[in-house]
């Protein structure tokens, strides 16, 4: 078909994929160490907002994108006390969050930038191109004037992979999330590794929103992630609850995405595209290619009492 | 042999319980030391305040003569204290080696799983364990999975091994594999703790024992010094009757008539394949196999729980294979299922809701649709006299009871409606000699007033003792059937194996 012989749509595809693949690993991280997080919406709106304001009042982007972070890791730091130490319902608790980020960074656009929103002259994050590889013919233009936060996701797929499946420290994390009573008994501090988890879930969300308001765009609007958070959570079960699969899940993801944009011209309704996500998940859960399986203690609150 | 741990007026209260209060204890160096104690009696609540998982409340731990407060199981590991404990402590989804080493991983930043594999494979040679370092926990046996739990232990370099009723959950043959393991502990000079409230496996595998009761250590003795009855009537306070003294069976007409049933369980495995069995009015018939082999899914066809794919069941003349557990409930089949929580009472009931859960709709339980609590109340305070139901409370709820006593009220309402046949599916798992002994007269009464009685057990001693006949299931087909009166141990452990072949070697 002629449009895949333009490079364009893997270009768009990768682009699409950024603040999926983000937020579902992060989810990966909260999910693999026994907390159930559908917080992701909500973390991705305040950074979304945080980073563009930011970069608004302090003229720089890269301000910015570490308020944006900073504010992601206080919020599910929030979060994560609420879910590890009060006990609470995990879902609840997410829905709770993405309930107040939705309406706090709606009324803070509004009191703070008023009626016309972020101004058009808020400073973004750079767009880069690969030096060597733009040259080669095709690829080249996938990788041609991405986003910086494009090249940072794909290092952090490969890291967070590597962290969670080579590390002491990963082996512990997924050990939390499968049997943290079997954990304490040898000595792993189970509720320490469960915050590690929440609040790098959290940092990695907040990337994400990021992206979408001072990466791709300078400007923030009212609810501009627009279901992504929701679309992570499909991502990260699609992919198994590994960083690889959620990558691999937000592409696909993505690609269906770009296709619908591309198609949209020629008439095929963008709607029937845009359920992908949801349908594949529920294929994925059902079990009707290689079942996806949850760590054993997701969402199970973990009490040492003594 | 010098004590290399010694517990001294150890107590631990939880709120409204003394689980632990007052226990002395001594081990010694190179010994297999058991503790022998009906199930609340504080065994593992013992072991946990040793291994650090708990607190005491007041009294002493010492480790080679010196006073020790473990605050965390880490530092009772460091300290050289191994546990098995009764739940296991492993990560199915990981590795056995994964299982092995974690807390204490080899490898820097990264984690060395060639190196923990290669430690693990050697342990597990050195110790004689024989298991597979990379297998997946999911895909291995109980058995198995509990020498992952003492590799664990060994890896930590261990100089003692507590072991919290080890064999509740393995085969016959596991079991004897697991005790060659102990010996070969001792053989290397570290003592091991072995809980159990099993008095054979004690007698044939301490050197010395320790009864508690209630909280209490009772005494310790040297196991060669004491008999099973003498270490019976220590952990109940009494005298207790561990074998029951039953006159010969007077078999009479069939009862229950099974002719080549099958049944798949609810993940639709075909489970039993092909039974044809018979029972008769007067006699217990024992289902003898290893679990997992059919027996369950059969008790529960025969109850209406499961419907059989195929093949017919008779009972009492008339065929029942398509009636409803109700109607077969009406013609006079009692079932005692396994899984008293899931199958057998509503936790969340009281006992008089529990005694009537099956006749409540019924004179004199309710008239014109209307529950009557009166006529109920009577009749529970008499089951609870009847049985020995404690506490002797008919308001109390279900939930509250010990494991014994919600077994006693089961069976109390399954027998007291006078039925023709009961079904018992582990009727005494769990429970003490002294539950045990209740509830084993219980059934030979049942038999001797002329109902039939099908025994399914994975207790090779409870077969033993109660059955007439003894039918032996393997993968879903009986491999025998074999007289109680003369059959053995070692008859029944070759049947189970599905080996029939040499069965017949050995009974002729
Ligand atoms: N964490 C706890 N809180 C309250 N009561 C407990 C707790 N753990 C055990 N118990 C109670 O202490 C008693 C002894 O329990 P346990 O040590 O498990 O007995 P055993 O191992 O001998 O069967 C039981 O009555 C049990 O219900
Ligand atoms: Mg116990």
């Amino acid at each position: 078909m002629s449009i895949f012989a333009d490079a364009q749509i893997w270009n768009s595809t990768l682009s699409m994929a950024v603040p999926l693949a983000l937020p579902a690993i992060g989810g990966t991280f909260s999910e693999r160490t026994g907390v159930v997080n559908v917080a992701m919406e909500g973390i991705m709106l305040m950074g979304a907002f945080f980073g563009v304001a930011f970069s608004y009042w302090t003229g720089s982007a890269w301000i910015g994108l570490l308020m944006a972070l900073i504010i992601g890791g206080l919020t599910s730091a929030a979060f994560a006390w609420g879910a590890i130490r009060v006990s609470a319902d995990q879902v609840v608790l997410g829905m709770a969050i993405n309930i107040f980020a939705a309406g706090l960074t709606a009324f803070l656009l509004d009191t703070v930038f008023g009626f016309s929103g972020t101004p058009p002259t808020t400073p973004k994050l750079p767009n880069v191109s690969l030096p060597g590889i733009d040259k080669i013919p095709y690829v080249g233009q996938i990788f041609t004037n991405q986003s910086i936060l494009v090249y940072v996701m794909i290092a952090i797929v490969i890291l967070s992979h590597w962290f969670l499946f080579h590390t002491r420290l990963g082996l512990r994390m997924r050990s939390v999330g499968e049997n943290p009573l079997a954990a304490d008994t040898v000595g792993i501090n189970v509720w320490r590794l469960r915050y590690a988890g929440v609040i790098i879930g959290g940092l990695l969300s907040a990337l994400g929103g990021a992206y979408l308001s001072i990466g791709v765009l300078n400007s923030f609007s009212v609810n501009m992630t627009n279901g992504r958070g929701y679309i992570a959570l499909a991502a990260m079960i699609f992919g198994k609850w590994t960083p690889l699969g959620s990558f691999g899940a937000a592409l696909l993801f993505g690609f269906s995405t770009a296709l619908g944009i591309v198609l949209q011209g020629n008439g095929v309704s963008s709607n029937l595209l845009q359920m992908i996500p949801y349908a594949l998940t529920i294929i994925a859960l059902t079990g009707l290619v290689g079942r996806s399986i949850p760590p054993a203690a997701d969402g199970l609150p973990y009490d040492p009492k003594r | 042999m010098e004590d290399f741990l010694e517990v001294i007026d150890l107590k631990k209260w939880f709120p409204g319980v003394k689980a632990n209060d007052g226990v002395n204890l001594t081990l010694r160096r190179g010994e297999v030391h058991a503790i022998l104690g009906e199930n609340g009696a504080g065994k593992s609540t013992l072991m946990k305040m040793i291994y650090g998982l708990l607190e005491p409340t007041s009294g002493e731990i010492r480790l080679a003569g010196q006073p020790v407060h473990f605050r965390s199981p880490r530092e009772a590991i460091q300290a050289g204290i191994g546990m098995v404990h009764q739940h296991f402590m492993l990560i199915p989804a990981l590795t056995v080696a994964e299982n092995v080493v974690l807390g204490d991983e080899p490898g820097g930043v990264n984690y060395n799983r060639r190196e923990a594999v290669r430690h693990v494979r050697a342990l597990s040679e050195r110790y004689g364990l024989d298991i597979d370092p990379t297998a997946k926990i999911s895909q291995l046996s109980v058995g198995l999975q509990q020498r992952v739990e003492i590799l664990k232990a060994f890896y930590r370099k261990a100089r003692l091994i507590i072991l919290d009723e080890p064999t509740a959950l393995l085969t016959p043959q596991e079991t004897r594999e697991l005790f060659n393991i102990v010996r070969n502990l001792k053989a290397e000079g570290i003592p091991v703790l072995f809980i159990s409230h099993k008095l054979d496996e004690v007698k044939e595998i301490s050197d010395r024992v320790t009864v508690m009761r209630a909280g209490k250590t009772v005494d310790s003795v040297r196991t060669a010094d004491a008999t099973p009855q003498d270490l019976a009537n220590m952990m109940v306070g009494r005298e207790v009757v561990l074998r029951i003294q039953k006159e010969v069976a007077k078999p009479g007409a069939p009862v229950l008539q099974l002719e080549d049933v099958k049944v798949r369980d609810k993940a639709k495995n075909l489970r039993v394949k092909g039974i044809t069995l018979e029972l008769r009015r007067g006699e217990i018939l024992g289902l003898a196999g290893i679990d997992g082999n059919g027996q369950f899914e059969l008790a529960d066809a025969i109850a209406g729980l499961l419907r059989p794919e195929d093949g017919r069941i008779i009972f009492d003349g008339h065929d029942i294979t398509h009636m409803t557990p109700a109607q077969r409930t009406e013609r006079g089949i009692a079932y005692v299922p396994q899984d008293r929580h899931a199958d057998g009472l509503v936790l969340e009931f009281d006992l008089v809701e529990n005694t009537i859960l099956r006749d409540f709709h019924k004179r004199p339980y309710s008239s014109a649709g209307i529950l009557r609590r009166k006529p109920a109340e009577d009749y529970t305070k008499r089951l609870i006299e009847a049985f020995d139901v404690r506490p002797p409370q008919p308001a109390r709820k279900a939930a509250e009871l010990s494991g014994g006593n919600q077994q006693k009220v089961i069976l109390a309402r399954e027998v007291s409606r006078d039925p023709i046949m009961l079904i018992a599916a582990q009727p005494t798992r769990g429970l003490d000699v002294g539950a045990i002994e209740g509830i084993h007269r219980q059934l030979v009464r049942l038999r001797d007033e002329g109902k039939g009685v099908l025994l399914v057990s994975l207790e090779m001693d409870e077969i033993l003792s109660l059955s007439d006949r003894i039918a032996v299931i393997h993968d879903g087909r009986i491999v025998d059937v074999i007289p109680g009166d003369t059959a053995t141990r070692e008859q029944i452990g070759l049947l189970m194996t599905g080996s029939r072949t040499n069965s017949e070697v050995a009974s002729s």
